[in-house]
């Protein structure tokens, strides 16, 4: 996306106020701030170690030729470093985040506290388990709060994120029918046109054939298309089905959807992405659901960091259960334990997905979290999420084009109709950074042209989302009546606009040190 | 609830601007039959910041820590020193709270953590390219083998008989979902070039670890070679990344992808995660990686800034085409390292190594001392096997009665493969002399 500035006006403020040069390069508070590999020296160091000796060495020669060459920064330095960077991002911590489907909440600082209590961030995942009960009690607690808020019988704690824990449901549905003597024969998952891009990809994985339904004029599967692709039935594997669906709307036929599924002879895999919605309204387990991945760093607030870590624990039905993957907790006469192989207790489980028990940082922050709600809690948190997305829908609709009639779940979603001809979804986007908002999740999902996707969750005030409306609605009429000036937007973000287009073409992945001799002929 | 803003007027006030009765209007679309009335049961209401803290405390004293006690366990994951500021820094809102950076103008703080941090993995590795993270080691292993076969379009992998066993299961697993054969070589401390004679015009790739899991550092050039020879590729793994400080990095014996875990730079154990897969590889197969890639442009001043490249290979765009499921990375955990790593510098990192190989040689001359322990591992950084002369399990147990917690028994992690005697110890710049001289004694007492 080249944005060409050329013939448009660049800034809607008086010409070299706000594109005035400084010395330092930096800009007021914002501080301009090199690579470490330019203000780094490979002699420095943040660290003071002990000298070693040089007197011990059984590498049996099989040791580095060359230095890596890195450059290290005293510790004011590289403190420095990171919080000049970090003037760069925007964060839920400075403002409302209405990425739809990120479900981008509130992350407590308790649940920071209680992660790095010793006795959880300083244990080892192989120490003996006498010596790690308390770690193996909370896994099972938070197990239990899982099993019991979706209605399943069983969950794999596992899964890294939340697209593993598809693949754990995935691969659990491939083992019950290698159970079956079906595994060669059923083949297809149906996966609705408006799924995450994880769905298709996660049947890819595992070696399924991804068969496409479509969305009806309501934003829900259509039930027509999807009896269709069930005529034939003796190679369905199962369908993977978001609900509530990327669309913000609960799937109304999801019961059926279900039923016919099951008498296909198939799997219903549930993507839990936007369980943050329906928590303590309804169960999966009450839905006919067979494996439902939750994202504790969507639904129970652990920090998304920037991309990660998250963690996708899968709840299992009856069905699926005697498949799940090693390591899982047992509780008996013994006290807390691991089933680590894949005999005895789980002879059926498909396998091993990773290295050690999970992610137990987010298992610790998400059990705070539930444990500070509690059931009460939780059903209101679905309900404020529900309302604060209606209310946004409400606000927004007299002059955003909303994709579908009625209420919303915990998104709204808008269509790119009302915008004048030239202007796109992203000006929207990008002139929202102007406002100081992160943008709403555009262009997702597909079945929606220029859709735009705003989740705001439920811990947002009625003042804040009353401020992002107002500033919305300001953007959407200027888009509606053709102001080209958004085609430039940000002005005032750290960067303009980003050429993605030369990224991709020429990737420059690392830093590389200038050529002395072309710095010399300068 | 004190984290819900709004107020009993605000929800009125809401409701009244939508046009609905009350909340149970926007659930109209949920079967009559599965909607849930009142509050679910058989789990407690809400509680304050202090009965939430207390409950939590109870769990975490259950546990004995790594530092209260001479600590010896490794096998891919070990306890370091984290610098007071790396915490700090992954405690920034800016960093903590905010998502993949998918607005490159808002968030350059995120893109130019990536970069430095591929830069970083790039030169310690000594391979050409890096992706900005993984979930951990076991997972990006995995996704290297699927992704050696994509490239030569062969449907065979190998594994050493060295590679941690739930890295091996990890890769097994994905492998087998795809219809990729996979051949596990028999477990040995050093058999890593074992590889070399099990490449064949079928195989895609063959996979070795260095240093091992049970310790044993192994320069596979030759492997490299053999592989080579027939189109096929190395995949380098470690589990211990200060180990590329001292020991041959995967670029250096000719590897075309290297992947491992990065959680000994900046990442405390945490029970084994969250964790940060690393995952590097040659300049010719950057375009068959999985997992998120930074890369560096210009913004529409001309001005050098970052952003996520290379998309066309990741699901949000390619789908059911995408050379990988992965969305989410680690972060967070990426931001630790890299924070670690600009502490440490090239040289610091090198001081580290070398401190943990000579605390390891001290701990081995120790053992060795004791009567009828034998060291296994011929080669070795920071962790080495050794056999005793009775059941590991129970020497494991007498030594934690002893207040020692002296490593793995290798048969929790291979427990079909005779290993019952085998105690796999691993040293870092944490163990103290006095740690090594306890240790020492307790063995001397239980064997």
């Amino acid at each position: 996306m080249g944005m060409q500035s050329i013939g448009r006006p660049t800034s809607p403020f008086p010409a070299g106020v706000s594109d005035a040069e400084t010395v330092s390069g930096s800009k007021g508070l914002l501080q301009n701030e090199g690579l470490i590999f330019e203000i780094g020296c490979p002699n420095k160091t943040g660290v003071d170690l002990p000298a070693p000796e040089g007197k011990k060495n059984r590498l049996g020669g099989v040791a580095r030729k060359q230095g890596s060459g890195l450059p290290g920064l005293s510790e004011p330095e590289a403190v420095r470093h990171y919080m000049r960077l970090s003037q760069k991002n925007y964060a839920i911590d400075l403002g409302l985040f209405p990425l739809g489907s990120c479900t981008m909440k509130h992350n407590p600082r308790l649940n920071e506290k209680t992660a790095r209590m010793p006795g959880f961030a300083d244990i080892h995942p192989l120490q003996p388990q006498r010596t790690v009960q308390g770690a193996l009690e909370l896994i099972d607690e938070l197990a239990t709060w899982l099993k019991t808020l979706t209605g399943m019988p069983a969950v794999a704690m596992s899964p890294k994120a939340g697209a593993h824990g598809e693949l754990c449901g995935m691969l659990a549905i491939r083992q019950a029918l290698i159970a079956r003597g079906e595994a060669e024969t059923r083949k297809r998952v149906l996966v609705p046109a408006s799924a995450h891009g994880t769905n298709p990809a996660t049947a890819i994985q595992c070696g399924f054939i991804v068969d496409e339904i479509k969305a009806d004029a309501r934003g829900r599967v259509d039930m027509d298309d999807l009896k269709s692709k069930l005529e034939t039935t003796d190679d369905v594997a199962g369908i993977m089905l978001t609900n509530p669906n990327t669309c913000g709307l609960f799937e109304t036929d999801i019961k059926e959807i279900a039923e016919l599924i099951h008498a296909a002879g198939g799997y219903f895999y549930c993507d839990g992405a936007n369980f943050n919605a329906i928590q303590g309204r309804v169960r999966p387990g009450d839905l006919g659901v067979d494996a439902m991945h939750i994202n504790l760093h969507k639904t129970f607030s652990t920090p998304h960091g920037g991309g990660g870590p998250g963690s996708g624990p899968t709840v299992l039905s009856d069905a699926l259960a005697p498949f799940a993957p090693v390591p899982f907790v047992v509780n008996d006469d013994d006290g807390f334990r691991l089933i680590e192989e894949t005999d005895g207790a789980a002879s059926q489980a498909f396998g091993r997905m990773v290295a050690f028990h999970g992610q137990m940082g987010m298992f610790v922050r998400a059990l705070t979290y539930m444990l500070s709600h509690g059931a009460d809690g939780l059903k209101q948190v679905a309900e404020d999420a529900v309302l604060n997305a209606n209310y946004i829908q409400a606000r927004l609709k007299h002059v955003m084009t909303p994709a579908f009639d009625g209420y919303c779940m915990h998104e709204a979603l808008f269509s790119d109709a009302f915008t004048a001809e030239g202007i796109e979804t992203i000006d929207i986007a990008k002139a929202m950074l102007d406002e100081g908002y992160h943008p709403m999740t555009m262009y997702f999902p597909l079945v929606v042209h220029g859709a735009m996707l705003i989740e705001p969750t439920e811990t947002e005030s009625k003042q804040e989302l009353d401020r992002f409306c107002d500033s919305l609605l300001s953007i959407a009429e200027r888009a509606a009546a053709g102001d080209e000036t958004l085609k430039g937007a940000p002005y005032l973000a750290p960067m303009k606009r980003l050429d993605e287009t030369q990224a991709a073409r020429k990737p420059v992945l690392k830093w590389t040190a200038p050529d002395p001799d072309a710095l010399a002929a300068e | 609830m004190r984290y819900l803003p709004l107020t009993p007027e605000d929800r009125a006030a809401m409701l009244n601007t939508i046009g609905a009765a009350s909340v149970d209007d926007f659930y109209e679309d949920v079967p009559e039959s599965a909607r849930l009335t009142g509050t679910i049961h058989d789990l407690p209401d809400h509680q304050g910041e202090l009965a939430v803290e207390r409950h939590l405390a109870r769990l975490a004293a259950k546990n004995t820590t790594a530092s209260e006690v001479p600590f010896f366990v490794g096998a891919g994951a070990y306890k370091h020193h984290v610098p007071a500021s790396v915490d700090m820094i992954i405690q920034r809102s800016e960093f903590l709270t905010t998502y993949t950076p998918y607005q490159p103008e808002i968030a350059q703080g995120t893109l130019q953590t990536l970069f430095e941090f591929q830069t970083q993995v790039a030169a310690m590795t000594a391979m050409d390219v890096a992706n900005a993270s993984m979930y951990d080691g076991s997972t990006a292993c995995a996704e290297a083998a699927v992704m050696a076969c994509r490239v030569t379009r062969r449907k065979k992998v190998v594994l050493s008989g060295g590679l941690h066993p739930h890295y091996a299961a990890a890769t097994r697993l994905l492998c087998e979902a795809q219809g990729i054969e996979v051949v596990q070589l028999e477990p040995a401390v050093d058999g890593e070039l074992e590889l070399a004679k099990h490449v064949d015009d079928g195989t895609a790739c063959v996979i070795g670890q260095s240093p091992n899991v049970f310790g044993t550092v192994t320069d596979l050039s030759p492997v490299a070679d053999a592989a080579h020879e027939k189109k096929a590729l190395l995949v380098s793994v470690f589990t211990e990344a200060v180990s590329l400080g001292l020991v041959t990095p995967p670029g250096e014996m000719g590897a075309d992808i290297a992947v491992g875990e990065g959680q000994s730079i900046g990442n405390p154990l945490t029970f084994g995660g969250p964790y940060v897969g690393l995952f590097a590889c040659t300049q010719k197969l950057v375009r068959q990686m999985p997992g998120r890639l930074c890369g560096e442009t210009v913004d529409a001043d001309g001005k050098r800034g970052f952003v996520l490249t290379l998309s066309t290979r990741e699901q949000h765009i390619r789908r059911d085409k995408a050379t990988s499921n992965i969305c989410t990375n680690s972060g967070l955990c990426a931001l630790a390292f890299t924070a670690h790593m600009t502490l440490l510098g090239g040289k610091g990192l090198e001081q580290l190594a070398t401190l943990n190989h000579e605390i390891a040689c001290d701990l081995a001359d120790a053992l060795e001392a004791v009567p009828g322990v034998e060291i296994l591992t011929p080669r070795f950084f920071n962790e080495f096997a050794f056999r005793t002369p009775v059941d590991a399990e129970a020497v494991l147990a007498m030594l934690e009665e002893r207040g020692v917690l002296g490593g793995i028994r290798a048969s929790r992690l291979l427990p079909d493969d005779g290993f019952g005697d085998i105690i796999i110890a691993a040293a870092t710049e944490c163990t103290t002399q006095d740690d090594i001289a306890a240790y020492a004694a307790a063995l001397k007492e239980v064997i």
